[in-house]
């Protein structure tokens, strides 16, 4: 059994598995924590998973064009971001009953809409998935290399996001901007930074990766849509964001700790192990809130998160 | 100066009227700035000075009125056509980032390079260019929250200057300074005067407008009601104007005996929120018909003392007792039960619900009692009663009991927190910055209240920085220094040097 458990390919299907596992979670997270430095909680973030889910399954299959169902799940993403937006930036209303109400209109829209389209088929219809690409040479490399050099594009990219999104946020003027909106909007205000355009864009490009990252689940993970294809992954995200303390390298490598307990998850089952999925589920709860308790007083949770901004509102 | 008068104004704002809901906060204002003058902005609380202001700097929209800068026509709807025109302004509040470094403060918003990357070292080149210039100096890697509230002003100054102001507005920059950090300030204003900028000072201390102003322009009620040259004018005529009735303080004090010990604390030490000593085994005790000053820079303890005392923070160790009863650390409801009347010195954070009614604030802490209630449920009327009572009796000016806290001003704030308190004729009045940021109506009032409560036999902690009200109202002097007691003095043996020496944290 312990023999089963640390052969190399054991190992290297794991590792593979993990990194799979966790690229939805990758790009979702680093979507919400782009919403969360300027100031914006987005809890449509499972509605918009879903939808973007489901977009891209139906796009895709409508078109035969794998990387237009991305770019259609990126779409949707930022449509409902955009009505995020106009909610809680421009309205100022509560952050946490948009994004709630966001998630429950998604969840029911990209249901009617797979109806309207697939009707109730017995067998739910199916899309030709992407398939792995592999890296020439570096798949070469023992171990890691079949494991990490051959994988979805999709994974590739939410790999090379975290170093950029991480440069983009501490290293210019637009990242220097962001995390100003949303530590302190006045601040920003005062200085001629236009705080709802900013926070805006920032909504509106991370719902483009949050929806992206729901693509995943339907065109390269599995092949079909299902109503609970999204499994929490959204709120997973968030725990991500809280764990990674709002940075992006950090948040990533919850993301990832997150898909190697999912892969291990399956592999364990399939060697027979019965653990409850929901045990697995619980993991990055737990995980965040071990981290939170010992974090909890450097935090840096933005400021001015969960907080509307508005001119002439007499504050302080 | 030179006839500042001959040349022509950098800025004209012309009958500018600004109405809030059902407040004109300014009604056809005609309002000029020279170039190379102070001006300052004189006006007691809600005169509408900070929304002139805010006007100019285009954070607020006028109703009415036009605006010229250098003689050219400024539609200004957001800061940054504002900046752009060289005006910068220094929020009574600061909008620093307190997590970011002075430099990333300070460069935010402004591109030196298409680029879009951050270039720290030409920035930092040109911060510390611009720091000898003006002999502003600060580290530029340093994080806002390790900083004093001076040297945050200095980040403030500095921000403005990197953006090449020619106008500079600063909105009460002394309120929250201690004494040697205002002879500095002034110092750089002067400065930078003679850089060639424009100043508008707005302030209610009418010492620092004598101190510093070329000119000083009068608001009342949201209109000018006077324009003077600081040569021609003194200080009475200045408060005159403001207030509209005479009121410069002359405080009668009656000379009582203090009694018992009411308050006796004992090896008391205390840490802050970054887990640092902030309260070093300090040692007091406040009589009966007693007022005890603690004079001292904010930030030597003084905060966590008084949070300590009103039972919201925990001890490390020592005991405080309240007419000889223990008061259990770290608990709000002891420190009420053995009658402690608490006035914070953030009256909006802690002080007061500003979401909340008027009324709903006067009872937050006496909501429990049987006296309100009838059958388990609020009794209404007595409610209604007891606040029209304390609305009348203070004198707050609202617009009935009902109103939301946030739609009064500051001098009203601190009436609120002050008849909520006092009503219960408590034994200990725990009083800290009772008057920072309120006018000299306002701060007249709260004096004599605060004598009042001595004669009628309470103890008092009075914790505050202005060296003027210490004077006026304490019989005991005490400084706090890094946490630490560095003096006790009666009143009549005190000198301002001694004392001064003492906030300054030289002993003898
Ligand atoms: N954003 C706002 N919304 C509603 N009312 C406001 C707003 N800003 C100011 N006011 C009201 O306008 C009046 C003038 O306020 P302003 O802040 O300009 O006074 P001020 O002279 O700066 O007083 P202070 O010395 O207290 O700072 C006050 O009655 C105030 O309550
Ligand atoms: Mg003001």
């Amino acid at each position: 059994m312990i023999g089963e458990i640390l052969n190399t390919a054991f190992i290297t299907g794991l590792i593979g598995a993990a990194m799979r596992m966790a690229t939805p979670i990758i790009f979702a997270t680093l979507g919400e924590i782009i919403n969360e430095r300027a100031g914006i909680l987005n809890l449509g973030i499972e509605g918009i998973m879903l939808m973007g889910a489901m977009t891209g399954f139906l796009v895709s299959i409508t078109t035969g064009l794998l990387w237009i169902g991305v770019l259609a799940a990126a779409l949707v993403g930022m449509i409902l971001s955009l009505l995020m937006a106009f909610l809680t930036v421009y309205l100022g209303l509560s952050q946490h009953v948009s994004g709630l109400g966001i998630t429950l209109f998604s969840t029911g829209l990209a249901m009617f809409i797979y109806r309207i389209h697939f009707g109730s088929p017995l067998v739910p219809p199916i899309v030709e998935p992407f398939t792995q690409v592999t890296i020439p040479l570096l798949s070469k490399i023992p171990v890691i290399g079949p494991s990490l050099f051959d994988q979805y594009a999709l994974t590739y990219i939410a790999v090379l996001l975290i170093p950029i999104i991480s440069i983009i946020l501490y290293k210019t003027h637009i990242g220097l901007k962001i995390r100003t909106v949303g530590e302190n909007p006045l601040a920003a205000d005062n200085v001629g930074v236009n705080v709802y355009l900013t926070r805006t864009l920032c909504l509106v490009t991370g719902g483009a990766l949050i929806g992206i990252g729901g693509s995943f689940l339907t065109l390269d993970h599995q092949n079909m849509f299902l109503i609970d294809v999204i499994g929490g992954r959204g709120w997973v995200s968030i725990a991500m964001v809280i764990f990674g303390n709002w940075d992006p390298l950090k948040g990533a490598l919850g993301a990832f700790i997150f898909g190697f307990l999912d892969g291990l998850q399956l592999r364990l089952q399939g060697l027979g192990i019965k653990v409850p999925f929901d045990i697995f589920l619980m993991i990055p709860y737990l995980m965040t809130i071990i981290a939170l308790v010992g974090v909890s007083r450097k935090a840096a949770v933005p400021a001015c998160l969960l907080k509307p901004y508005r001119r002439e509102e007499k504050g302080v | 100066m030179v006839t500042v008068t001959a040349n022509q104004p950098v800025v004209e704002m012309q009958s500018i009227t600004k109405q809030f809901l059902d407040v004109v906060a300014n009604r056809n204002i005609n309002f000029n700035l020279f170039p190379k003058e102070i001006c300052a902005l004189l006006g007691e609380n809600g005169a509408g000075k900070t929304t002139l202001m805010n006007i100019l700097f285009g954070y607020y929209t006028c109703d009415k009125g036009e605006i010229f800068i250098k003689g050219k026509k400024a539609e200004l709807s957001s800061p940054r056509d504002a900046i752009c025109r060289g005006v910068g302004m220094i929020h009574q509040h600061f909008t620093l980032v307190p997590s970011q470094s002075v430099l990333e403060n300070i460069i935010i918003g402004t591109e030196m390079r298409k680029s879009g990357f951050l270039d720290l070292k030409a920035a930092k080149d040109k911060l510390l260019h611009l720091q000898e210039r003006f002999g502003l100096h600060i580290d530029p890697e340093a994080r806002i929250w390790t900083l004093a509230i001076g040297e945050q002003q200095r980040v403030e100054i500095l921000k403005a200057l990197y953006r090449d102001v020619e106008i500079l507005i600063m909105d009460e920059p002394t309120a929250v300074l201690a004494p040697s950090e205002i002879s500095d300030l002034f110092r750089t204003l002067k400065s930078l005067v003679q850089e060639g900028k424009s100043i508008v000072f707005i302030t209610h201390k009418l010492k620092e407008v004598i101190a510093i102003a070329d000119r000083i322009v009068v608001l009342r009620r949201g209109e000018v009601v006077a324009e003077r040259r600081t040569g021609d004018t003194n200080l009475r005529e200045l408060a005159n104007l403001m207030v509209g009735r005479d009121v410069l303080e002359r405080i009668s004090r009656k000379k009582i005996p203090p009694g018992e010990p009411v308050l006796e604390i004992h090896n008391l030490a205390v840490s802050n929120d970054k887990g640092l000593e902030a309260v070093k085994d300090i040692k007091l005790v406040v009589r009966k018909n007693e007022i005890l000053g603690i004079a001292g820079v904010s930030g030597n303890g003084q905060r966590e003392l008084a949070e300590t005392l009103f039972g919201i923070r925990e001890p490390q160790k020592g005991t405080i007792k309240i007419n000889g009863i223990t008061l259990h650390s770290g608990s709000p409801v002891s420190a009420i039960k053995l009658g402690m009347a608490r006035i914070p010195e953030d009256r909006i954070e802690t002080g007061l619900m500003m979401d909340l009614s008027v009324e709903e604030n006067l009872i937050l802490e006496t909501h429990v009692s049987p006296d309100f209630h009838k059958r388990g449920l609020l009794n209404f009327n007595k409610i209604h009663q007891f606040s029209n009572e304390l609305i009348e009796g203070y004198g707050i000016m609202t617009s009935g009991r009902d109103a939301v806290t946030r739609s009064l001003s500051g001098g009203n704030l601190q009436k609120v927190i002050l008849a909520r308190e006092l009503s219960g004729k408590p034994t200990l009045i725990v009083a800290s910055q009772p008057t920072r940021g309120l006018d000299v109506g306002a701060m007249e009032y709260i004096h004599q209240r605060i004598l009042q409560e001595k004669e009628r036999g309470a103890a008092i902690i009075l914790i505050s920085e202005d060296l003027d009200e210490i004077f006026i109202l304490s019989d005991r002097i005490v400084v706090m220094y890094e946490g630490q007691i560095m003096g006790d003095v009666q009143l009549e043996e005190a000198s301002r040097e001694q004392i001064g020496l003492w906030i300054s944290g030289v002993k003898k």
